[in-house]
């Protein structure tokens, strides 16, 4: 039922020169993940050699049963909660009154949100360092859970911002008219029409918190989160197939729910982006 | 004698410095199909978001059967919207959408669905209730949003120009049907409009919107055929405003008139006239052939244009061509003059 020529022009196979760039490309970027994947079950234990001499399973439960793993596990995945839930409802509030209200600096207020994501994260860390010693707050898992959020609520505040701009400004006035107040309005009309954005920047700004290094490196006391436990194996060459698991797992934790909500961005043909 | 459907009494809402509405006075019959017709910025639809509640007045008050509801937020009051962008909410069904307000009421599910059916019955979109908005069309949306303003039986319904975007054909029907519905429900409806015909068509009384006041309020028939200023002349129906020394000649009076171009006749100039009639003498000096009808622009002596209508009923376009440039005889009714002052 080919009726339309121009439906057409989208199957026009590529050039051989720009697949095998873009296959190239895709190369460049995978290689090294494949590796780490590949080394998790080398049963080489301390060097990485190439080809793998053989392959184990040996090293999961080994890695699983670690207990500074589960423990740096645990207290990222607690930040990384916390940090969304707080970068939910800031970034939300933030994003409704930069589209329900004209105010004084409001194009300012709007620029200032986006800052910690644009912001190179040794600025922000930096910063986060000084403003908490200043204060006199002793660095502990809270000041990491707020260091996170700055950058977690712009990716919020995107999302919502972009979902009411596309959604017809009369509704919440609709819905006010046939009798609901402002609460009902906004669970019965105003959160199922951002559901799919607040879930999606949910999504996103989990993922960026569960593997931040720079941010945390300044906001921590003792802590360390999975990303910095990781790093600091490295440097202790017999650990050095756990942490290759522990980083397959890192992948599996972060790069799912991001191919998730790609698909929930997808279906809901947002145009809205807010990755890093 | 009922109460009023709505009062308005010495209303204002000023934005900083500009007056969108100034000290309205306005009364809407109980049952009336009531037309608020203005350009836009003439305050027209600051007037209708005012009953509705989502604007409160600067000054004044506004009162709904009696009861002064000008501080009362819009949930509390027993009016209903039709929106421009009729405001539907996408991820509901319709049936669902049309329910809302009585699921708001806490009415139980399967009792709000049936009445929702009933109500797009009487839309005429029977069977649609399991559909989502976004598989309706323009005209369809319309009347969900209709009807979700309906089922809650509003004391007065609040039409924002729901038919502004539809196309030709479809508004006219729809112009009837609203019509249809009104006189079925006998609810008061206030529909706001920029298109005068839309508002002649279906109104029982009109009130012509300008800068922030009513210039006049009246039926259909008075609006057009004794418009009281020169804003209203111009704005329903075609301008033919006269006044100064032609005019002194013509009626007798420097006053500035208005007549409608369909009433005025073109004439020999040995026609008989009768007492009843005013005369002016011009030259045609454009014609244009409407099909239907021809539009003739005539310059009177002493200047001054006077725009004449005459339906094609024996003449062709080759015949009507035939008097550009020629001096004619113009005669109307007197009572068809209105003096519009200004």
């Amino acid at each position: 039922m080919r009726s339309k020529p121009s439906a057409e022009s989208s199957n026009e196979r590529a050039s051989l020169p720009l697949t095998l760039s873009a296959i190239g490309a895709l190369l460049f970027l995978h290689i090294p993940l494949w590796l780490i994947f590949l080394y998790s079950f080398t049963t080489d234990e301390s060097a990485y050699t190439f080809p793998p001499p053989a392959l184990t399973l040996k090293w999961i439960p080994q890695a699983i049963q670690n207990t500074a793993m589960q423990d740096t596990l645990f207290l990222t995945l607690r930040v990384a909660v916390l940090a969304t839930v707080a970068a939910l409802i800031l970034g939300t509030l933030a994003a409704a009154a930069v589209y329900r209200f004209d105010f004084f600096g409001k194009e300012a207020i709007s620029f200032m949100l986006i800052l910690p994501l644009a912001l190179p994260g040794i600025v922000t860390g930096i910063a986060m360092r000084s403003a908490i010693s200043l204060l006199h707050i002793p660095f502990t898992f809270w000041t990491i859970v707020i260091g996170h959020a700055t950058f977690c609520v712009v990716v919020v505040y995107n999302n919502v911002i972009a979902r009411f701009r596309r959604s017809s400004n009369s509704m919440i006035e609709a819905s006010m008219d046939l009798g609901a107040n402002s609460f009902q309005t906004f669970w019965h009309v105003v959160l199922p029409n951002i559901g799919t954005a607040l879930m999606a920047g949910a999504i996103l700004a989990f993922s960026l918190s569960f593997d931040e290094v720079i941010v945390t490196t300044f906001t921590a006391g003792n802590q360390q989160t999975l990303p910095i436990w990781i790093f600091s194996q490295m440097l202790k060459p017999r650990n050095r197939p756990i942490t290759n698991v522990t980083a397959m797992l890192v992948v599996l934790i972060t790069a799912l729910p991001i191919m998730f909500a790609q698909r929930i961005v997808a279906q809901t043909s947002d145009g809205e982006g807010g990755s890093k | 004698m009922s109460e009023p459907a709505i009062l308005f009494k010495n209303v204002s809402r000023h934005f900083g410095e500009v007056k969108a509405v100034d000290n309205v006075q306005l009364e809407v019959k109980d049952g009336e199909f009531f037309s608020m017709l203005g350009p836009s910025g003439s305050g027209k639809t600051t007037c209708l978001r005012m009953i509705a509640g989502f604007d409160r007045p600067t000054a004044g008050q506004i009162f709904l059967y009696g009861q002064d509801v000008s501080n009362l937020p819009p949930y509390e009051r027993p009016v209903n919207t039709v929106f421009q962008d009729y405001a539907l909410f996408p991820h509901m069904t319709i049936e669902d959408n049309i329910a809302y307000g009585l699921m708001i009421k806490g009415m139980p599910k399967s009792e709000r669905v049936k009445k929702a059916n009933e109500t797009l019955d009487l839309v005429r979109m029977p069977g649609y209730g399991k559909r989502k908005p976004s598989q309706l069309s323009g005209g369809q949306r319309q009347r969900v949003a209709l009807a979700r303003a309906l089922i809650n039986h509003p004391k007065v319904l609040l039409l924002d120009e729901p038919l502004g975007a539809l196309d030709l054909k479809l508004r006219q029907q729809m112009q009837v049907e609203l019509k249809n519905i009104q006189r079925e429900v006998g609810i008061t409806f206030i529909f706001v409009t920029h298109d005068q015909e839309e508002a002649l068509t279906m109104s029982d009384r009109i009130a012509v919107f300008n800068e922030g006041n009513i210039e006049q309020v009246g039926t259909p028939a008075d609006v057009y055929e004794h418009p009281s200023t020169p804003f209203v002349a111009g704005f329903v129906g075609t301008s033919n405003l006269i006044a100064g020394e032609v005019a002194q000649r013509i009626t007798g009076s420097p006053k500035r008139f208005s007549v409608r171009p369909e009433k005025i006749r073109l004439a020999q100039m040995d026609d008989q006239i009768e007492g009843d009639m005013f005369v002016a003498d011009g030259i045609v000096r454009d014609v244009i052939y409407l099909g239907l009808y021809t539009r003739y622009l005539v310059e009177l002596e002493g200047g001054g244009d006077l725009v004449v209508i005459e339906q094609n009923l024996r003449t062709s376009s080759i015949d009507v061509t035939k008097i550009k440039n020629q001096k004619t005889r113009l005669l109307w009714k007197k009572e068809h003059v209105s003096y519009v002052g200004g």
